[in-house]
C-alpha cells in the first residue's frame, strides 16, 4: 500500500507541506478590502462632512435627529433586505408591505375595534405569513424571486387600495390615536426621546442592525445564509436546510417592513393606501451601497445600515441646502451605479483565480 | 433479480480478504423509460480506493448520486457494514458516514476557508439566544485538519475562491474526513485540474486512504485512477462492464477497456488509414 504512495511522488524527497511560496502574507489593505461595508463608510463620511460644512443645520444635533429618522425607517427593512440578498434572493414587495401592514393594523384597531397591541401582534403575524408565501413560492417553483415578489408587490398594492376603499370609503385609514393601547404603543414604536427629538425608531434600527450582524457573523444560521446565497447546491450538499433558510429570510424581510409600517402608522395616527410604494428600491439601494452583491453570498448588515444612513443624509442634506428635492433621485441613481461598480471589483478580487 | 445481480457483480471480482465497508449490489435506476443504471455492483473496504471509471454518459453521476442520497435506487441493495441502507437525502447518507465531494460544487467561493469547512456542521458554544459559532475553535480545527493534508493555511479568513482548484478539493476532502466520513466519494476531482494540481489531489486521496477511509474515486481518466486504485470498476452505458482488483489489470488494459476495446482498435485502424491516405 505504501509503495503506491511513493510511486505517486517524484523521486526527489517529498515536501512535508504544500505551501505556495508565491503567496504573500495578507496585507492590512487586503483585509480591509474584504470588508463589504468599507466603501459605504467612506462615502457616508464624505457626504456627512459635505453637508455639515455647506449647510448650517445638518451638523447640529437637531439636524441629525432629522436624517437619522429618515435613515432609520429605511434602515430597518434595508438590514433585512441585506440578509435576504446575501441569501441570494430579492424582495420587491418590501416597500408596499409597510403600507399593507399599517393599513391592516389600522383596520384591525379602528374598524374591528381591537386593542392596539393585539393589532400590532396580528400585523406582524400576517406579515410573516406574506413573507412565508413569498419564500415558499420561490423555493417551490424555483422561479426568480424578482418575478415572484414583483407579483406580490402588485397584489398587495391592489389590496391596499381596493380593500381600504371598500372598508373606509376613502384611501386612508385614520383615527388610530383614539384606540385603546395607542399611547403605550406610540411610546414604544412611534415616539421620540431626548431634548433634540430623536425618534425611537433610531433605537430600533440600531438594535436590529446589531442583531442582524450577530446573526450573520456568529450564528450557524448566519453561516447558512452566506452558504445559501454563495452556492445553494454546495450548501445543500453539506446539509444546509436551504428552503428553510430562504423562507425564513423572506419572513424576516416582510416582518421588518411591517415593523416600519407600524411605526409610521402610529406616528401619523393614520395610514395612506399608497404608503411605501417605491421604497423597496431604497432598501435594495441601501443594501447594495452597503456592499451586498446582487448575486448573493456577500454583504453585511452594518453595510446596509450605512447605506440607509447615506440615503437619509442625502435626502435631508438636499432639503437643508435648499435645492429641489427631485435631485435626490439623481443622487440615488449615481450612488447605486458607483456602488455596483465597486462591488463588482471587490467580488472579482475575492473570487480570485476562479476561472 | 438478486441472483442475477450477484452473478454480474462477482464475475470479474476476486475473493475478498475481509468484510467490505460499503457494498452495492445489483443497483438500478430508471428516469422514465431511460435506463440510467442497470445491475451495478461493487464494494469498497476501509483503507482502499475503489475507482469507478467510465466515459461520459456511462452512469457515473447517477451511481454517485444514489450513494450520496441525491437519488434513490429503484432496484438493488446498498449495505453499509453489512446492514442494508437506503438514503432519502444527502443528510441521511452523511449520517451513516458516506460523504461526497462534488467536482465543482464542493465549496462556496465567496466564503472564507473556515466558514466553508464547517458549513452545515458549525461547532457552537453557549446556549439559547447566546448560542454562537465557536470561531477560534473552528479556525484552529480547520488549520489542523488541513495541515494533516499537507496544506499550511496562513489566513483562515481567506475566501475559498482565491485557493487553487486542488486546494479547494483538499478543503472539501479534509472537511469530509473531519466529520467522520468512513466512505468518501470523490466526483471527478481531477477533471478540471492541470497535471500538477491533479497530482496533488491524487496525493490527498492516498492520504485519505492511509487514514483508513474507504474512497470511491470517480474518474474518466485511467491515468489518474490506475496509480491510486485498489479496485477498478468500469461502467459503460449504464451497465457494469467489468471489475478488477489491483494487479489484475494494467493501465493500458484499463485505457483499452474504458474506450470500449474493439472500438478503440477500430478507431486506430481508421485513423491510420486516413493518415496513410494524406501521405
Amino acid at each position: 500500500m505504501s509503495d503506491q504512495a511513493t510511486a505517486l511522488k517524484p523521486p526527489t524527497p517529498p515536501p512535508t507541506s504544500v505551501v505556495d511560496e508565491r503567496l504573500a502574507d495578507v496585507s492590512l489593505l487586503t483585509k480591509l478590502l474584504r470588508r463589504p461595508e468599507l466603501g459605504a463608510l467612506m462615502a457616508a463620511a464624505v457626504i456627512g462632512i459635505f453637508f455639515a460644512v455647506t449647510t448650517d443645520d445638518f451638523g447640529t444635533l437637531d439636524g441629525a435627529a432629522n436624517w437619522t429618522d429618515v435613515a432609520s425607517t429605511l434602515g430597518i427593512p434595508a438590514v433585512a433586505v441585506a440578509l435576504l440578498m446575501i441569501g441570494g434572493e430579492f424582495d420587491l414587495s418590501a416597500g408596499v408591505m409597510t403600507g399593507t401592514s399599517g393599513l391592516f393594523m389600522g383596520v384591525m384597531a379602528t374598524e374591528v375595534g381591537m386593542n392596539m397591541w393585539l393589532a400590532i401582534v396580528l400585523t406582524l403575524i400576517a406579515a410573516g405569513a406574506v413573507g412565508f408565501i413569498n419564500g415558499y413560492m420561490v423555493v417551490r417553483t424555483k422561479l426568480p424571486s424578482f418575478i415572484v415578489t414583483l407579483a406580490t408587490f402588485f397584489v398587495l398594492q391592489g389590496v391596499n387600495l381596493g380593500v381600504t376603499k371598500a372598508i373606509t370609503g376613502s384611501v386612508r385609514v385614520a383615527g388610530l390615536s383614539d384606540v385603546s393601547g395607542y399611547d403605550s404603543a406610540f411610546k414604544i414604536f412611534g415616539g421620540s426621546f431626548s431634548t433634540y427629538d430623536y425618534r425611537v425608531s433610531v433605537l430600533w434600527w440600531a438594535a436590529i442592525t446589531i442583531l442582524a450582524t450577530w446573526i450573520l457573523a456568529r450564528t450557524r444560521v448566519g453561516n447558512w445564509i452566506f452558504g445559501v446565497g454563495g452556492d445553494a447546491v454546495a450548501a445543500r450538499n453539506v446539509g444546509v436546510p436551504v428552503p428553510r433558510v430562504k423562507i425564513g429570510l423572506f419572513m424576516g424581510t416582510a416582518m421588518a417592513a411591517a415593523l416600519v409600517g407600524i411605526m409610521i402608522a402610529l406616528r401619523l395616527s393614520s395610514v395612506q393606501a399608497s404608503q411605501g410604494v417605491g421604497d423597496e428600491f431604497n432598501y435594495i439601494i441601501a443594501a447594495v451601497v452597503g456592499g451586498c452583491l446582487l448575486t448573493g453570498g456577500f454583504g453585511s448588515a452594518i453595510g446596509a445600515s450605512v447605506g440607509a444612513l447615506i440615503i437619509g443624509m442625502a435626502f435631508i442634506g438636499i432639503q437643508f441646502s435648499g435645492w429641489n428635492t427631485d435631485w435626490r433621485f439623481l443622487f440615488l441613481g449615481v450612488i447605486l451605479l458607483l456602488a455596483v461598480l465597486v462591488n463588482n471589483f471587490v467580488r472579482r478580487s475575492a473570487e480570485g483565480a476562479r476561472k | 433479480m438478486n441472483g442475477k445481480a450477484e452473478a454480474a457483480g462477482s464475475a470479474g471480482r476476486a475473493p475478498m480478504d475481509n468484510a467490505p465497508l460499503l457494498e452495492v449490489e445489483g443497483v438500478s435506476k430508471y428516469f422514465g423509460n431511460v435506463i440510467a443504471l442497470k445491475d451495478v455492483s461493487t464494494s469498497v473496504q476501509a483503507g482502499e480506493v475503489t475507482c469507478v471509471l467510465g466515459d461520459n454518459g456511462a452512469g457515473k453521476s447517477t451511481f454517485i448520486k444514489i450513494l450520496s442520497g441525491v437519488h434513490k435506487e429503484d432496484e438493488g441493495q446498498i449495505r453499509m457494514n453489512g446492514e442494508r441502507v437506503s438514503f432519502s437525502s444527502p443528510r441521511a447518507a452523511k449520517e451513516v458516514g458516506i460523504a461526497t465531494v462534488f467536482q465543482d460544487l464542493a465549496t462556496v467561493p465567496l466564503m472564507s476557508i473556515w466558514r466553508n469547512f464547517f458549513l452545515g456542521s458549525e461547532p457552537t458554544v453557549g446556549a439559547g439566544p447566546l448560542r454562537r459559532i465557536d470561531v477560534p475553535a473552528a479556525k484552529r480545527t480547520m488549520r489542523e485538519e488541513l495541515k494533516k493534508m499537507g496544506i499550511d493555511v496562513r489566513d483562515p479568513d481567506q475566501p475559498v475562491g482565491t485557493l487553487s482548484g486542488g486546494e479547494r478539493q483538499a478543503v472539501a476532502i479534509a472537511r469530509a474526513i473531519h466529520f467522520g466520513a468512513k466512505v468518501l466519494i470523490l466526483d471527478e476531482p481531477t477533471s478540471a485540474l492541470g497535471v500538477k494540481q491533479s497530482g496533488i489531489v491524487l496525493r490527498y486521496i492516498v492520504q485519505a486512504r492511509e487514514r483508513g477511509v474507504g474512497v470511491i474515486f470517480i474518474s474518466h481518466n485511467p491515468h489518474h485512477a490506475h496509480p491510486v486504485g485498489d479496485r477498478f470498476v468500469i461502467l459503460n452505458r449504464g451497465k457494469l462492464q467489468g471489475s478488477w482488483k489491483r494487479g489484475e489489470i494494467t493501465r493500458d488494459e484499463l485505457v483499452q477497456m474504458m474506450a470500449g476495446g474493439a472500438e478503440l482498435d477500430q478507431l486506430t485502424h481508421e485513423l491510420q488509414r486516413e493518415l496513410s491516405k494524406t501521405e
